[in-house]
């Protein structure tokens, strides 16, 4: 197990070896190390795991160095191996793996970017580094730099076709709008160090029973805030949509897989916290509950394929919430876990798809695809019925418990919510699914992936059926048991049943044969696909209540009303300048004088004359 | 037999040799005799520093007297460089000529 720092090692040293040369390695090099790294670290995360779960010890704390010492303050740099980073960390190398490999093919092509491929795969890896120490850190600084540095590589791939502006734009927008996130987040971190004079995370927890209720409270929701922003929940998700703009196995890894569930990854972690605080854990369940119903009514209205996915991520991770918010914790991880499975296959079957159309993202465009695009086809179906949960994937396994255990500890309004967005999450999906294979084919395909594409989509896809058999076998002795369900109670057909029922609908709407138009086309239809298809208008709110106001502040201030005190102190030193210049005169004469005039100065002074 | 001469004169001469060497730097605008007037001081702090070793009875005076003429000869051989150089530029050896670089 000593073996474990080699598994963050790793990917860092691919960041490096990729970054140093500038795009100078070829591209069969550059593809070698960027995916070899992960593969790498996968394998090692694997023995690693066999061995912790072979040991039977609760966890394993590797020690690497000090990071800094002030004081009392030592925060010191250790990995630290319990049941929830280990499954975090397989999901990172394994999936990441999977990811890097399809991306070798995805981004072959692109040669729109020059040195591209390079630095593609420099960023992928520094990002697989940064989340590995987010889940890896015992300490919440070390955690705190994973955070950050996960953000930066999350900003740098939305970004990374920067020659379109819009591009530019939305790696800004997703940038600030996660900081917003992050500054509560350093103030929870501020607050706890205040409270316990380390930021140890074991430390923290054991002591966690210190806490004031109010303390605990406010130390949760900060961290809460941290994790919405993070995690694209309300009220900061407006960024994840826009996040798209990144190459598709980005969106993948980053705003699917990974990334996005650092937030419920922080706050399984700092449970105890909110154990002490049922106010905190009840907004937690609230912002889930509200997430997933928001989008899973926006997703319906999106016609881009990736905004489609990138709705139904949102959702999805609200389940998560909602989960952690009911003290359903390891079905929380469950789901996590699952849901990297299948949304990495939906959005790397869709970026089979988008390639194959030569990047066309709207499914209106696409369409009669089933036979001449098979495997993203069958990958997406399987994808597709794992998101919908049903009965036999992973999705189901996991989904199922997180309802059935919000009716137990919530009640009604948490399962009914949450059924009626599983019922909204079959509509849409059937919708995507309908619209992009079926029917008549308005774009023809030019299908030239190789093994290295159409293989993580395979292995995916056997991943998203049979994970859920893995996370009940095996995480329950992990994780504790996700809970044992009666699947022939009234309540679990109902849950089981809504999903069918929703597909149901959305096989008779989206393939013609109930016409909706006339309710689609009245006012209040069209009112509320409007409505939808802004993300509920929160995108409209915050232009008008920040964005707009501080553009024109800025513009008031154009001439930098502070700046005015260093241009004065600028101003002063300018003229300092000019006067001492016009010593400068250029006579050497001069010059002997005033050296003699000194020196004449200096002996008086010394003689003590005056 | 040696002729004692008292410090208080020697020193006398050097520093008139001394204000005389800075009023030729001062007062003349020929390089050439900038130069000479320079001479005459170096001189001059040579000859305080041999009579000052004199009277404690030390090498070290005579020691800093060498080391002025390196620098001396040092210092001419960079200098009639310069000279040259402005003789050549501006036709003429007046220093006043070489003030473009003022501030």
């Amino acid at each position: 197990m000593d073996s474990l720092w080699l598994v963050p090692a790793l990917p860092l040293a691919g960041f490096l070896v990729l970054f140093v040369t500038q795009g100078k390695l070829p591209d069969r090099v550059v593809a070698f190390v960027g995916a070899g790294s992960v593969g790498l670290a996968a394998l090692v995360a694997l023995g690693v795991g066999w061995q912790f779960v072979g040991s039977g010890e609760a966890s394993f704390a590797l020690p690497l160095w000090t990071w800094i010492a002030v004081g009392d303050f030592t925060p010191s740099v250790t990995l630290y191996l319990d049941s929830l980073s280990l499954v975090m960390t397989g999901v990172i190398t394994g999936v990441g793996f999977l990811i890097h490999l399809y991306a070798t093919g995805y981004m072959w092509q692109d040669h729109e970017e020059p040195k591209g491929y390079s630095r593609f795969f420099a960023y992928m890896n520094l990002f697989v580094f940064a989340m590995l120490m987010l889940v890896l850190g015992d300490n919440l600084l070390t955690l705190f730099l994973g955070w950050e540095g996960v953000g930066l590589c999350s900003y740098l791939l939305i970004g990374f076709y920067h020659r379109d502006p819009a591009n530019g734009y939305a790696a800004r927008k997703a940038f600030v709008v996660t900081r917003v996130g992050d500054t509560l987040m350093a103030l929870g971190l501020f607050l706890l160090f205040w409270e316990f004079k380390t930021l140890e995370v074991q430390a923290i927890l054991a002591d966690a029973g210190a806490l004031t209720p109010g303390m605990a409270t406010a130390i949760g929701l900060l961290l809460l805030g941290g994790a919405v922003g993070k995690s694209a929940q309300v009220p900061l998700q407006t960024w994840l949509p826009d996040a798209m703009a990144g190459p598709t196995p980005v969106s993948a890894l980053i705003h699917a897989a990974t990334m996005v569930t650092a937030g419920v990854y922080l706050i399984a972690r700092m449970q105890d916290v909110y154990l002490l605080s049922a106010d905190a854990q009840h907004y937690v369940a609230v912002v889930g509950l509200v997430t997933l119903l928001i989008s899973s009514f926006t997703a319906l209205t999106q016609t881009d394929i990736k905004r489609i996915l990138a709705y139904s991520t949102m959702s999805q991770i609200g389940y998560m919430f909602m989960a952690l918010g009911v003290g359903a914790w390891s079905a929380a991880i469950f789901h996590l876990m699952t849901h990297a499975f299948f949304k990495a296959l939906l959005f790397l079957a869709s970026g089979s798809v988008i390639l194959a159309l030569h990047h066309e993202q709207d499914i209106f465009k696409m369409g009669g695809l089933w036979k001449k695009l098979p495997i993203p086809f069958w990958s997406m179906a399987i994808g597709s019925a794992a998101l919908v949960a049903l009965p036999f994937t992973s999705g189901f396994a996991s989904k199922d418990a997180i309802l059935l255990t919000a009716y137990e500890n919530g009640g009604w309004l948490y399962w009914g919510g949450g059924v009626l967005a599983a019922g909204m999450t079959a509509l849409y999906t059937t919708r995507m699914m309908i619209l992009t294979f079926f029917g008549e084919t308005k774009t023809e395909p030019h299908d030239d992936s190789k093994a290295n594409m159409w293989l993580p989509l395979i292995v995916l896809a056997a991943l998203s059926i049979g994970g859920g058999w893995f996370g009940i076998a095996v995480l329950a002795d992990l994780l504790g048991p996700v809970g044992t369900f009666n699947h022939f109670t009234p309540l679990a057909l109902a849950t089981m049943a809504v999903p069918l029922l929703g597909i149901l609908i959305g096989w008779l709407v989206f393939t013609g044969r109930v016409r909706v138009g006339g309710l689609v086309e009245s006012g209040l239809g069209r009112g509320l696909r409007r409505f939808w298809h802004g993300g509920w208008g929160f995108d409209w709110v915050y232009d008008r209540v920040f964005v707009k106001p501080f553009i024109a502040a800025a513009r008031i201030n154009k001439n930098d009303v502070v700046d005015l005190v260093f241009r004065v102190t600028a101003a002063i030193a300018r003229g300092l300048h000019y006067i001492g210049a016009l010593t400068q005169t250029g006579r050497l004469r001069w010059y002997a004088a005033n050296m003699a005039i000194g020196l004449v100065l200096v002996f008086l002074i010394v003689l003590e004359v005056f | 037999m040696a002729i004692e001469v008292p410090v208080f004169h020697v020193l006398m001469l050097a520093g008139i040799l001394f204000l005389l060497g800075l009023a030729g730097v001062l007062v003349r605008r020929n390089i050439m005799f900038l130069l000479m007037s320079l001479e005459v001081m170096m001189n001059a702090a040579g000859l305080a520093f041999i009579a000052a070793g004199a009277v404690w009875g030390q090498p070290d005076g005579q020691i800093m007297f060498m080391f002025i003429l390196a620098l001396a000869a040092a210092e001419v051989a960079v200098a009639l460089g310069i000279v040259l150089q402005i003789s050549r530029r501006f036709d003429t050896l007046d220093i006043d000529a070489a003030s473009d670089f003022n501030g």
